[in-house]
């Protein structure tokens, strides 16, 4: 398996970047990471004329405050520094849970969150932990920047609303509540494999009561999802044993996974309900709730 | 087919200037291109781990990268970690343990734990077999892969408290 055959330019710079796709679309690919890219170009379902490799662009490479308590990303980020930033552990702690469930350590050294979030597999962690976490995707094009809310970003499977011209070049995680617990739970058959499904949630708390409640899921649809409708209904509430358990069963209710070689659809559903038990457990105790 | 370009890189310490086409892979660059045949190639789409290699001191997979990328970067492979008869304490540990088979994961292994080993403490055999994950035994010889590697974490922890 080898790939077509392509031209390729290293780029410094996003004006630089952005020039060429504005002057290729279609036919030129980013390769940043290059961890989901590669294996596409090795199986020739992707025959770019163009390779532009922005691994060498130093802006695109940041991790700092936004200023307001959150954290403002830099699109080529690796996954082994999400991982293992201490800013990250300290706002985002959810976020450095879900990291070392990213494939394998030589995967995470190569992989970066706006190749995760661009590429949009179903079954990955940033993308759901974008829409966690309100995640803002800022965008560059050559005619201007833009900016995309996660919950508008992701459209079906390995589908964003990025077009051909657009370069991602940050991700701005907005900051939790002080005192924000938060639950992960995600299951595959082997460490670093694709889950056949995970949940994520946080719990921020007023008056022992929850004041906002956050669940998202990945892998049991054509994209991450957030349960809205379920988090509104925790609202104002405290979340003793058997509400978890409600919860857990309406989110089972609420999915209809697809079925593949490795599991069932109910095998899936049954998971969900298992997984968002114990990360909204995990999350309400966190938050300082109690039974 | 479209235009080579020039890259230079250190592999294993030796300087190289070569030509070479873009979608030339990393691990196709290594074994044909400078006859370092010790990185073995088996999936071709980062699942195995059989051509894991050090890129600038990280581990990756060579057939997940370009040869051309690889322009002014240092790369490590399992030809620069000993010789026969100067091994490595990671391959005596390995042949100690007969952590290998037909020795085709072999190289790929190795490269893996040199950064594991670097970067995690190790300290049970989960995280031991959480980080060998990514790497494919088609001997299922994993049982005494991860019996070298718990060995060279307690020798290490044995230099430590010394």
């Amino acid at each position: 398996m080898k790939p077509a055959s392509f031209d390729y330019v290293r780029t410094a710079t996003v004006d630089e970047t952005v020039a060429l796709l504005a002057l290729h679309g279609d036919a030129a690919k980013l390769l940043a990471g290059g961890q989901s890219l590669v294996p596409l170009l090795n199986f020739r379902m992707l025959r770019p004329r163009l390779l532009v490799d922005i691994n060498r662009v130093g802006e695109l490479d940041f991790l700092r405050d936004d200023g307001a308590g959150g954290l403002s990303i830099g699109a080529l980020t690796r996954h082994h520094a999400l991982e293992t930033d201490a800013k990250v552990a300290a706002r985002f702690p959810v976020l450095a849970a879900a990291m070392a469930h990213v494939a394998h350590l030589a995967i995470r050294n190569k992989g970066t969150i706006g190749g995760s979030l661009s590429h949009a597999d179903p079954a990955a962690e940033l993308p759901m932990l974008a829409l966690l976490l309100d995640a803002e995707i800022r965008t560059r094009t050559a005619s201007g920047a833009r900016a995309h809310a996660a919950r508008d970003f992701f459209i079906g499977p390995l589908t964003t609303a990025l077009q051909a011209d657009e370069l991602v070049t940050e991700i701005v995680l907005p900051a939790l509540p002080a005192g924000t617990g938060w639950g992960f739970e995600e299951f595959s058959l082997r460490a670093g494999d694709f889950a056949f499904a995970a949940v994520a949630a946080t719990v921020t708390l007023a008056d022992g009561a929850v004041a906002e409640a956050r669940l998202a899921l990945m892998g049991v649809g054509e994209t991450p999802l957030r349960l809205r409708e379920l988090e509104a209904g925790l609202r104002g509430q405290r979340l003793s044993p058997q509400r978890i358990e409600d919860v857990a069963a309406a989110a089972r209710a609420a999915v209809q996974p697809p079925s593949d070689l490795r599991a069932s659809s109910d095998y899936r559903r049954q998971l969900v309900g298992a997984l968002t038990e114990r990360a909204l457990s995990a999350a309400w105790r966190g938050a300082g709730g109690g039974a | 087919m479209s235009a080579p370009h020039r890259i230079a890189v250190t592999v294993n310490g030796v300087a190289y200037d070569r030509l070479v086409e873009p979608r030339l892979l990393l691990s196709d660059f290594l074994r044909q291109d400078l006859g370092l045949t010790g990185t073995h190639v088996g999936c071709e789409h980062g699942v195995c781990g059989a051509c894991t290699v050090l890129i600038d001191g990280n581990s990756a997979r060579a057939c997940l990268s370009f040869a051309v990328q690889a322009d002014g970067s240092r790369i490590d492979t399992v030809e620069g970690l000993g010789t026969i008869t100067n091994l490595a304490s990671l391959q005596a540990a390995f042949r100690e343990h007969h952590a290998l088979q037909c020795g085709f994961c072999t190289p790929g292994m190795l490269m893996t734990c040199v950064d594991l080993l670097q970067k995690y403490p190790l300290a049970t055999d989960q995280a031991i077999r959480d980080g060998l994950s990514g790497n494919l035994c088609r001997c299922t010889g994993y049982e005494n892969i991860v019996r070298a590697v718990r060995a060279v974490v307690a020798q290490r922890k044995a230099e430590l408290d010394d």
